[in-house]
């Protein structure tokens, strides 16, 4: 009982202290988050764009986030607490928060909200995406260049059109060095599950794939690959710390820019819908050094890297064949980003069939 | 020398009811301490984790949405225990009745009535009932052991879900994304009071807790239901089937289950997903423990387990702790609760062995 009081005692002397300054002009702007911070992929790699928006902004503005947010009803409530506690500005980080992200708009029309992957907007919610599908291209190279055996591992999420574009966009890549290139992909059905990835990992392994790719959100494929000795690429964050001899590059997400272009706006009272889908030429994705690979290989991924950036390469350019072998863009057409954002097929080349 | 707990002879009545308050006081300490060696300010803590999702009406509200679904699987599952039938699977039968009770929402979801929503509720209780069935079939007529049987269909039902929101039920409107149609008005759980977003499945856990709190006090089946989770040999001298009371409390079980599944579906998430449950299934285990097997226990414990997700959201904004910590919080409450709740029935024994003591003496 004693210890109690002591503990209360000492406790309502701290509370004193705690309840004198706060910044009451400074706007708020606020995260969810569907994994924890400290992931090592998806979810870290946009609270390191909180950081850079703290970083640049922290003078004007305080940030907030909640993480480990489930996608459902619970994420409706995290929402709308956010929103309730007087966040100006809400990102929402994870696809399947779009209904609770359009709800609770709604709700609160004087908040605004940008859903990050999704497609639904409405005047109060504006979305954000990355073209990751750029630096997969540049992976399909690498992996043409490196595989001895001609054939790489996927790790894939779930079949909705930003994986599927990604599969693509890493066979139309490999395909330009090497046109009979293959891969092998394993759904593993989650976006952050070590235990399930590692095991997708090692079955790719043991089916005889000397390169691993991942569209997931763990490490776990990285020290597989480090561990049978082949080489992998990284996603969402440069994952190199977890391969240091495995990792070629990486796809790292660099929100940090968005961030901070999206809350100046809304600082300035400009904010307006949209919906933005930058690529490597906007800094919102950028490439982690091109590591453990020959001179030449690397000199090919920069050349690659930077007629992306330029825009005189489009991954999804003509001539190209779906993978039953009809047609789909002729000789030198490009595909419209309608058609990239609904993309339920895979192109030629793909050997797997697309989960129905 | 070592710990033994041996059954006390008598439950002292008065530390039955005191339990949970020591529990709670010890829990506020040791969390109390915990803050503090973060560095955080431990009443901030604790007044955000217990009071502060109660002091605001929308708040209120999400606490009865998260809460409903746990006491109404919790309440079947503590027949289920009581009757001493482990249905470990209330998550799959959770699914199947949300899967059940969808079908006509999304497979027909032309058809708008009144009596759209009176139907998907039995039918999610048929699809719950249906899948739990399964367990009950196995352990009744091939003596299969139900914790393994209704937790493996657990994995069943959550692939079929997976593979009917991606394949057949897939939004043709939803750009591949794998989600049902949302629900039409007709098919969606109304709200019981204008000022927040609780739904009827508040509603039903609270009435399915006070009918099986009346079943269990004051009927025959009650009573055949303790006396068969005590003794089934003394059951089967007053008449009763063991087997008989297999199906029934799977079946009632499966039943709440699903109908807490539908609920769910239809007045919070308004379409199927590939995951509709984050584990509520497994969760109304803890609470009906921590309700003590009884309903009305069930609905306290349904309430504060909810309590503790709200608080540890509110803590990590307003005081900024990690996610993680608010579960180590968590944990901290239901070991407090659930050791409390065990020392009333058992007193801790040191037993020191001779022998063993003067061997190891010797080897020294």
């Amino acid at each position: 009982m004693k210890k109690l009081l002591l503990v209360l005692a000492s406790t309502t002397a701290a509370i004193g202290f705690a309840t004198g300054a706060s910044a009451q002009e400074k706007a708020k702007i606020c995260f969810v988050y569907v994994g924890a911070k400290t992931d090592g992929g998806w979810t870290q790699a946009h609270d390191i764009g909180r950081q850079e928006l703290e970083k640049a902004l922290g003078d004007k503005i305080e940030t907030q986030y909640l993480e480990s947010v489930p996608e459902g009803p619970d994420a409706e409530r995290a929402i709308e607490r956010l929103a309730r506690s007087g966040c100006g500005l809400i990102f929402t980080t994870s696809f399947g928060f779009m209904d609770a992200t359009i709800k609770i708009a709604q709700k609160f029309p004087d908040v605004k909200f940008e859903h990050a992957t999704g497609y639904k907007t409405a005047p109060n919610v504006a979305t954000y995406n990355s073209r990751f599908y750029e630096g997969r291209y540049i992976q399909g190279q690498i992996a043409a260049k490196m595989s001895q055996k001609g054939v790489a591992g996927y790790i894939a999420s779930f079949p909705i059109p930003e994986v599927v574009m990604g599969i693509n966009s890493f066979v139309i890549g490999a395909r330009s060095v090497n046109p009979d290139f293959k891969i092998k992909v394993v759904w593993a059905n989650t976006w952050f599950d070590p235990g399930k990835e590692a095991d997708a990992a090692k079955a790719l392994v043991d089916q005889g794939v000397d390169i691993l790719t991942q569209h997931t959100d763990t490490t776990a494929p990285m020290q597989v690959a480090a561990e049978r000795g082949i080489k992998a690429f990284g996603q969402a964050s440069d994952m190199i710390k977890a391969g240091p001899e495995t990792q070629l590059t990486a796809i790292v997400d660099t929100w940090g820019a968005y961030y901070i272009k999206r809350t100046q706006a809304f600082l300035d009272g400009k904010w307006e819908t949209t919906s933005s889908w930058d690529g490597l030429k906007d800094g919102i994705l950028t490439m982690a050094p091109y590591t453990n690979m020959p001179d030449d290989v690397k000199k090919l991924a920069e050349e690659t890297e930077a007629k992306i950036k330029s825009g005189e390469l489009k991954p999804f350019t003509g001539p190209l064949k779906k993978q039953d072998g009809s047609e789909w863009l002729a000789a030198g057409a490009s595909s419209d980003d309608g058609t990239l954002l609904g993309m339920n097929f895979y192109v030629e080349g793909v050997d797997d069939q697309l989960p129905k | 020398m070592r710990i033994e707990l041996e059954k006390r002879a008598k439950v002292s009545t008065l530390f039955s009811i005191l339990s949970p308050f020591i529990a709670f006081l010890l829990t506020i300490v040791f969390g109390g301490i915990m803050f503090a060696l973060l560095g955080k300010n431990p009443v901030m803590a604790l007044y955000s984790f217990f009071v502060e999702p109660l002091s605001e009406v929308w708040s209120l509200h999400e606490l009865a949405i998260k809460a409903a679904p746990l006491i109404l699987i919790a309440v079947g599952l503590s027949v289920c225990f009581r009757s001493n039938n482990w249905n470990i699977g209330a998550e799959g039968q959770f699914i199947m009745g949300a899967i059940a009770g969808s079908i006509l929402p999304v497979v027909f979801y032309d058809w708008q009535s009144p009596l759209v929503l009176p139907l998907m509720m039995l039918m999610g209780m048929l699809g719950g009932a249906l899948f739990a069935a399964i367990p009950a079939f196995l352990k009744a007529h091939m003596n299969t052991n139900e914790i393994l049987t209704s937790l493996m269909l657990v994995y069943v039902a959550q692939l079929f879900l997976d593979w009917l929101v991606r394949g057949p039920w897939r939004n043709p409107g939803g750009m591949n994304f794998p989600e049902t149609r949302t629900f039409a008005v007709d098919a969606i759980l109304p709200e019981m009071i204008a000022s927040g977003r609780t739904h009827w499945g508040f509603a039903f856990a609270i009435i399915a807790a006070v009918l099986v709190w009346f079943m269990m006090r004051y009927t025959l089946k009650g009573f055949e239901i303790s006396v068969l989770g005590q003794s089934e040999r003394a059951g089967r001298f007053a008449g009763f089937s063991s087997r008989r009371m297999i199906w029934f409390s799977m079946l009632l079980s499966g039943a709440f289950a699903g109908l807490a599944g539908i609920s769910e579906v239809s007045g919070a998430i308004q379409q199927l997903r590939p995951v509709i449950s984050p584990g509520y299934g497994f969760t109304a285990i803890i609470v009906a423990f921590l309700g003590r097997l009884n309903p009305l226990g069930i609905v306290a414990a349904g309430l504060v387990l909810a309590l503790t997700y709200l608080g540890g959201e509110a803590a990590q904004l307003s005081i900024g702790v990690s996610e993680k910590v608010t579960r180590v919080f968590q944990g901290l409450l239901l070991f407090f609760v659930l050791s409390c709740d065990t020392l009333i029935h058992y007193r801790i024994k040191l037993i020191f062995d001779r022998l063993t003591a003067t061997t190891s003496e010797g080897s020294r």
